[in-house]
């Protein structure tokens, strides 16, 4: 059923048609209203990222110091911040540093998380038992902490980010991976492959890895969404993108004190903008976990 | 519809009346919006205490039967037309509650695999004893009833069973638990549904054996599926032969698989290898094409477009039901000549009998293998002997068959010898008098190409990923050294071979059948010109018609490509029909090795014995069956002296079985046995019959 390929270095996968023209998992994914809900969600913040500044009806960066904190109304309708730019504008171009940072680090972990993923399960033993206590020890320590000592270390920036998630992810991922190549472990076809003096190496990626890609597939959307999260969380704590360029998390956190004289606007909309993403990646898993399941 | 009438209507004991009837019943499956038939005008009847067999080969329906009798098909799954009546009941309009009422007392079920039919949250016991509870007794007394009717399973220490929990038991004693529990309610009808597939030859018969003498005890009518032949030969009164859904023939089980008279029938016991055939008598006979899919429409017979006695009329028209002598049936406009069906497959091919000049080619000497021996993991001291001092050869040409139960060591000695589990310091294992590495990884490419395998189940077997060009042609690459045109000519030589088309080179194993793939599997391992294939059950997972096919098979590459196997399986016939030589494991040591012809004639190894006699026979003789006693001793803890005497029937009195090992020695030529027993005393008591 599954027929899935992946581009080696991306992770990102292509469906091809069947030869017995049965449904193709995405034709499958096609018919449900949850993935085609999720994909239009995520297609307009992609368009946003992409042609942000275009899109946006004023200059983000713009300060109307006569115009500052004005509610949602006709000429800016999700209102102005406290230096008067314009909200909905921001939201749009916004979209692109958390994407980009975002999936950015998800790419990474998911290269890394597979390769290492693979190693342990398929050669197990010591390998496996170092490197499982290792990740486990790694994973004790909540993200932002990781983060924080990073940050300390090199200061902050979209860069940091990205390293900082991408490799707490890849040990997630990792774990993940290895437990699939357990079960694929046990299937004589590895076996056979050893008969053809296969070496390990080109058993773990052309032999184990095609039949592993559905998992990881799942597991690379999976902490898209969480990646997403993360993102906003760190900016919001002032760790990645600096202001005054917009950022959702960063653009929170500058307003959210202002809430208390009920200027709502300036931090709703980006929450409501983080939000809609994240349940955009959701409906996007569950469909995708679903069709592979089936 | 009403519910009452159900429990109204008195169940008419000891009459006429039988207690099942099934009156041209059709079920349906619904499969994306669209009703796919699954069985179509299927009727027949099981009687008071009568025994009946539906036979039938994977997708035949049989086991959607046994789910609409108890409605317990899937949600998709209604039987559409047609009347059933157990007991003179009808289960298809019964409420929810008159339903459960017929499953806990009218109606019991036995399923494949006893291990899922037990709760393993559960004690056994607990377990049991709910059946009598539900009956309404008090929980001491439930618990008294239930230990008498494991008794009565023959369980040897039901007290300590009932403590257990089902993982503790073994496969047997499980199946034994959960005949307890279907019995435990006296119903009037036990349907049986592959009950022994899952378990070894000599617990089968045990089971079987409990099965007929219960039925007796219990006077319960008995409706048993499966796919095995001689099973049900063994077991039923009357046998019901399904394809596709179709009931296709029915019968006396004698008179059925004596003079089958429908073409399926016919076909299908001539591709089971029976009465000694062995490959250079000639090649097994096969049916041709495809079982239809699943909601197929022809409208003739269903069996016209596999059937070389098929005319015109039986595409245009389903035939009726003939009835060709006092309760025999058959669903056949050419029922009169069935039996002369023209052979699919011809039988004159010359087949290779033993080679003529013995050239040995691998050679295992003081082969042990022992699991846990380095406490790398935890769990010091437990060590699993899988095997222990093997000596055996392998000649070039050669079939030599492995037989014992699960648990010999069987698939250890082909792992071993394929370099992908180590054995144990000390032992050699030499191919071509070279000595080949433990390891897989440290064998040249020569070695490499010599020694290759078919595994078991194809589906593990092939990577699902891979197209069928790409899982054949890497041997040819990696091994064989080809490349460009030379790869392409090999590939389609080798397609050809095993008899797959152009258009498959390029699907994948899902879109492929069982017997397909299991060719695949099989070019595969002769793409790098081998020297010996080690076949692992490579059969077992087939039905019987493509069971023909695939042995047909290996014996024409055998011929073809002078390569000797070392061919593993637990059927007998399978193992005679294709073996030159056989070697009999039991617990990891060789109890006996020799020519195909005089271990099975015999005098064979008490072992041997205990092996063939428990095989039920669709040729029906061998009534003085020897029964081996408990169960197989763990092998973490092997017996002393000969490993076999605790189970053994021919135990020595003097006590030399226990205290000493008897020595693998030559009995007469190339016919080596490990038992105390001198020859011709063991030819006597086989002669003789059963021990007393």
């Amino acid at each position: 059923m599954t027929d899935i390929v992946v581009a080696p270095a991306a992770g990102v996968a292509v469906a091809r048609p069947d030869q017995t023209g049965e449904l193709t998992p995405w034709r499958l994914l096609l018919r449900r209203p949850t993935f085609l809900a999720g994909a239009v969600i995520l297609l307009f913040w992609l368009a946003c990222a992409i042609f942000g500044s275009l899109i946006a009806p004023h200059n983000p960066l713009a300060q109307q110091l006569l115009l500052t904190n004005q509610a949602p109304s006709g000429a800016h309708w999700f209102g102005t911040d406290q230096l008067g730019r314009d909200v909905l504008s921001r939201v749009i171009v916004g979209a692109r540093s958390i994407l980009l940072i975002a999936f950015a680090a998800t790419v990474l972990s998911t290269v890394l998380g597979t390769a290492l993923g693979l190693v342990m399960g398929y050669l197990g033993g010591v390998v496996d038992i170092v490197a499982g206590r290792l990740v486990e020890a790694a994973l004790a320590l909540p993200v932002v902490i990781v983060a924080f000592l990073f940050i300390v270390a090199v200061g902050p920036s979209p860069l940091t980010i990205i390293v900082v998630i991408g490799l707490v992810f890849t040990l997630l991922i990792a774990r993940t991976v290895r437990s699939t190549v357990l079960v694929e472990s046990q299937l004589d076809y590895l076996a056979a492959a050893r008969l053809l003096g296969e070496k390990s190496v080109s058993i773990m990626f052309s032999e184990v890895l095609p039949n592993v890609v559905p998992a990881i597939l799942v597991e690379f959307t999976v902490r898209l969404g969480y990646a997403i999260f993360t993102v906003a969380t760190l900016s919001f704590l002032g760790f990645g993108v600096q202001p005054p360029t917009p950022d959702w998390g960063a653009d929170i956190a500058h307003n959210y004190v202002t809430l208390g004289a009920g200027y709502w606007w300036m931090t709703l909309f980006p929450a409501l903008a983080i939000a809609s993403l994240v349940i955009a990646i959701n409906l996007f898993t569950d469909s995708i976990e679903q069709v592979l399941a089936s | 519809m009403t519910a009452t009438d159900a429990s109204a209507t008195p169940a008419g004991r000891g009459g006429a009346e039988p207690t099942l009837s099934v009156g041209h019943m059709d079920v349906v499956y619904k499969v994306r919006g669209r009703d796919r038939l699954a069985l179509r005008d299927v009727s027949f009847e099981v009687g008071r205490r009568e025994s009946y067999g539906l036979v039938g080969e994977s997708g035949s329906g049989k086991s959607t039967v046994a789910l609409a009798l108890t409605r317990y098909l899937p949600r998709n799954g209604r039987v559409s037309a047609g009347t059933v009546s157990i007991n003179g009941a009808d289960p298809l309009a019964m409420s929810g509650t008159d339903l459960r009422h017929l499953r806990a007392r009218t109606v019991s079920m036995v399923y494949q695999e006893p291990g899922k039919a037990l709760n393993p949250s559960i004690r056994v016991g607990r377990q049991v004893a709910e059946v009598y509870e539900v009956a309404g007794l008090h929980r001491a007394e439930a618990a008294e009833r239930a230990e008498a009717m494991l008794r009565k399973v023959q369980i040897a220490d039901p007290g300590r069973v009932m403590g257990r929990y089902a993982h503790q038991l073994s496969g047997g004693m499980a199946q034994r638990v959960v005949i307890a529990m279907a019995l435990a309610a006296e119903p009037a009808l036990l349907i049986l549904d592959e009950p022994t597939t899952a378990l070894d030859a000599t617990v089968e018969a045990e089971v079987l054996d409990l099965v007929s003498a219960l039925r007796a005890e219990f006077d319960t009518s008995v409706l048993f599926i499966s796919h095995n032949l001689a099973v049900i030969a063994k077991m039923c009164d009357r046998v019901g032969v399904l394809y596709a859904g179709e009931l296709v023939e029915e019968g006396p089980a004698r008179e059925v698989f004596e003079d089958p008279r429908h073409p399926y029938t016919v076909g299908l016991l001539r591709c089971i290898p029976r009465r000694g055939q062995r490959k250079d008598h000639g090649r097994l006979d096969t049916i041709p094409g495809f079982l239809p899919p699943a909601g197929h429409t022809l409208s003739g017979c269903v069996f016209a477009p596999r059937c070389l006695l098929a005319e015109d009329r039986c595409r245009e028209a389903p035939p009726p039901s003939y009835q060709i002598a006092a309760a025999r049936t058959s669903r056949c406009y050419r029922h009169d000549v069935a039996p002369s069906l023209p052979r699919a497959t011809p039988e004159d091919k010359p087949l290779p009998g033993p080679p003529a000049s013995a050239e040995t080619l691998v050679q295992l000497a003081g082969l042990s293998k022992t699991f846990g021996a380095r406490g790398s993991r935890g769990s010091r001291g437990e060590q699993v002997h899988a095997l222990t001092g093997v000596d055996l050869e392998l000649e070039r040409g050669e079939t030599l068959g492995l037989v014992g139960e699960s648990g010999s060591g069987k698939t250890t000695l082909a792992w071993v010898l394929l370099g992908l589990l180590p054995p144990d310091p000390g032992a050699t294992v030499e191919l071509a008098g070279q000595p080949l590495a433990a390891d897989v990884r440290r064998r040249p490419r020569s070695q490499l190409r010599a020694l290759q395998i078919v595994f078991q189940n194809p589906d593990s077997a092939l990577n699902r990923r891979h197209t069928v060009r790409r899982l054949i042609s890497r041997p040819l690459a990696r091994l064989a050294g080809l490349s460009g045109e030379r790869l392409r000519a090999r590939l389609a030589e080798l397609i050809t071979s095993v008899r797959l088309e152009d258009r498959h080179l390029a699907m994948r194993p899902n879109q492929l059948s069982g017997g397909l793939k299991q060719r695949v599997a099989i070019a595969r391992a002769f793409g790098s010109g081998p020297a010996v294939v080690v076949c692992d059950e490579p059969t077992s997972a087939l039905d019987v018609s493509v069971q023909a096919a695939i042995l047909n098979l290996l014996a024409d590459l055998q011929a073809d490509e002078q390569v000797s196997y070392l061919f593993i399986s637990h059927d007998l016939g399978v193992v005679r029909y294709l073996s030159d030589r056989i070697a009999v494991l039991y617990l990891g040591k060789v109890m006996e090795v020799g020519p195909a012809e005089r271990v099975f004639s015999g005098p064979h190894h008490p072992y041997t014995e205990a092996l063939l006699s428990a095989v039920p026979s669709l040729d029906g003789q061998r009534a003085d069956r020897i029964k081996l006693s408990g169960e197989i001793p763990s092998a973490t803890n092997l017996p002393t002296g000969c490993v076999f005497h605790t189970r053994c029937p021919r135990r020595l009195p003097s006590g030399i079985c226990e205290s000493e090992e008897p020595p693998l020695r030559e009995v007469e030529p190339g016919h080596r046995m490990s038992c105390h027993i001198p020859l011709d005393e063991l030819q006597n008591l086989q002669r003789a019959g059963q021990p007393t």
